[in-house]
């Protein structure tokens, strides 16, 4: 029963690990990133073998029982990734806003155009107006 | 028929000499339907050159603007106002002609007159910018929670930017070309209005206040922001 359990867990921690690897921007934080999470692997592999380890660098680190180690590590982490997250939440959100302000400029009826053309010259600035009216409506 | 135009036709010597320099009005807009055509038509006479920035309204907005006749400039999502304005800006800045910019809200609680004589002080070279504020004179009346919300925010402002502002979150503006093409806004929601004076205090514009009355109609009113959305700009603020 307990090598079920174990293969279980160990299955959990490498697809977890594989699909913190993949993925990211900066070539150093990416390398940093993929660093941490082969120990943290590694760590998790060897606990899951040899739960005493665990408990013994926990009363190493003097923070009792071993559960109480991964508790913290896990918010540390969690802490980690609510930052990365949202600092890649922001720069997509910047991406966004410039293809959409991108798509508006372009979009946007500009009336000195209008101004330029020669054969509108004759017209007032009314007029072109209801010229860039007019062209926004054909669409 | 084009000289007729010009003589008889809108030529108000403040802003619109027609043919040298434009200002523009940037209106960022979103969900504003019912009022923003009479906003646009008040300020017609006086500013030709309108342009509206429709947020990815949900409603008639976008519509009631250009039928009103101002220009529109579509985002196809929701970005939020200072997103808005930026773009607001980056469209008038491909105007060659474009000398001044006034930002002004889409809901009718600014006044053209206002709007018209702080265009005046940017064009007679007295500032670069003159930013609007509601607390240098009597004519507007605020709850007494508004005001101290205010005015902390101006408070928090003056001691972080070092600028002297009496009313922070007032959203008619006027600046002239250069700063114009200077203020890069990145801040998409509300938190932008701290943001501009923070880009004001590194860019040292000559810059002065003008006085302006906010008037808060039952419309303004029944859509204003409410106090709690000051949580919001401070956390955008801090948390950016």
């Amino acid at each position: 029963m307990l090598i079920v359990v174990q293969i279980v867990l160990l299955v959990v921690v490498v697809i977890f690990s594989l699909v913190l690897i993949r993925g990211g921007s900066n070539a150093k934080h990416m390398a940093i990133r993929r660093i941490m999470v082969l120990l943290f692997a590694i760590a998790a592999v060897f606990s899951i073998f040899f739960p005493t380890i665990l408990t013994q660098l926990a009363s190493m680190v003097g923070v009792g029982r071993g559960t109480d180690l991964m508790l913290y590590a896990f918010i540390v982490s969690f802490l980690v990734y609510m930052s990365t997250t949202h600092q890649r939440f922001r720069q997509m959100e910047t991406t966004l806003t410039k293809l959409s302000r991108r798509i508006a400029l372009d979009e946007a009826v500009k009336p000195w155009e209008a101004v330029l053309a020669p054969d509108e010259r004759v017209a007032g600035p009314d007029d072109f107006r209801f010229r860039a009216k007019t062209v926004s409506e054909k669409k | 028929m084009s000289a007729q135009k010009l003589e008889s036709g809108r030529n108000s010597p403040l802003c619109d000499t027609g043919i040298v320099s434009r200002t523009w009005i940037v209106i960022p807009l979103f969900n504003e339907a019912p009022i923003i055509g009479s906003v646009i038509k008040d300020l017609l006479p006086v500013f030709p050159h309108i342009v509206c920035v429709d947020d990815g309204s949900t409603d008639t907005s976008a519509e009631a603007a250009r039928a009103a006749g101002a220009v529109v400039v579509q985002h196809p999502v929701n970005l939020g106002q200072g997103a808005a304005l930026q773009t607001g800006f980056e469209y008038v800045l491909q105007d060659p002609e474009a000398s001044c910019v006034v930002t002004f809200d889409a809901d009718g609680q600014h006044r053209v007159a206002d709007a018209e004589a702080m265009v005046q002080r940017i064009q007679s070279g007295e500032a670069e910018v003159v930013l609007g504020s509601r607390f240098l004179d009597g004519r507007t009346r605020l709850g007494p929670m508004k005001r101290i919300v205010l005015r902390t925010a101006a408070l928090q402002i003056r001691w972080s930017t070092g600028m002297p502002l009496t009313d922070a979150h007032n959203g008619l503006r006027a600046f002239n070309r250069q700063v114009t093409s200077n203020l890069h806004l990145t801040q998409n929601r509300m938190a932008h209005a701290s943001e501009l004076i923070h880009v004001l205090s590194t860019l040292k514009p000559r810059w002065t206040e003008h006085p302006v009355e906010i008037v808060y109609t039952d419309y303004s009113k029944s859509k204003g922001q409410s106090l709690l959305n000051s949580v919001n700009i401070l956390a955008d603020l801090l948390f950016r």
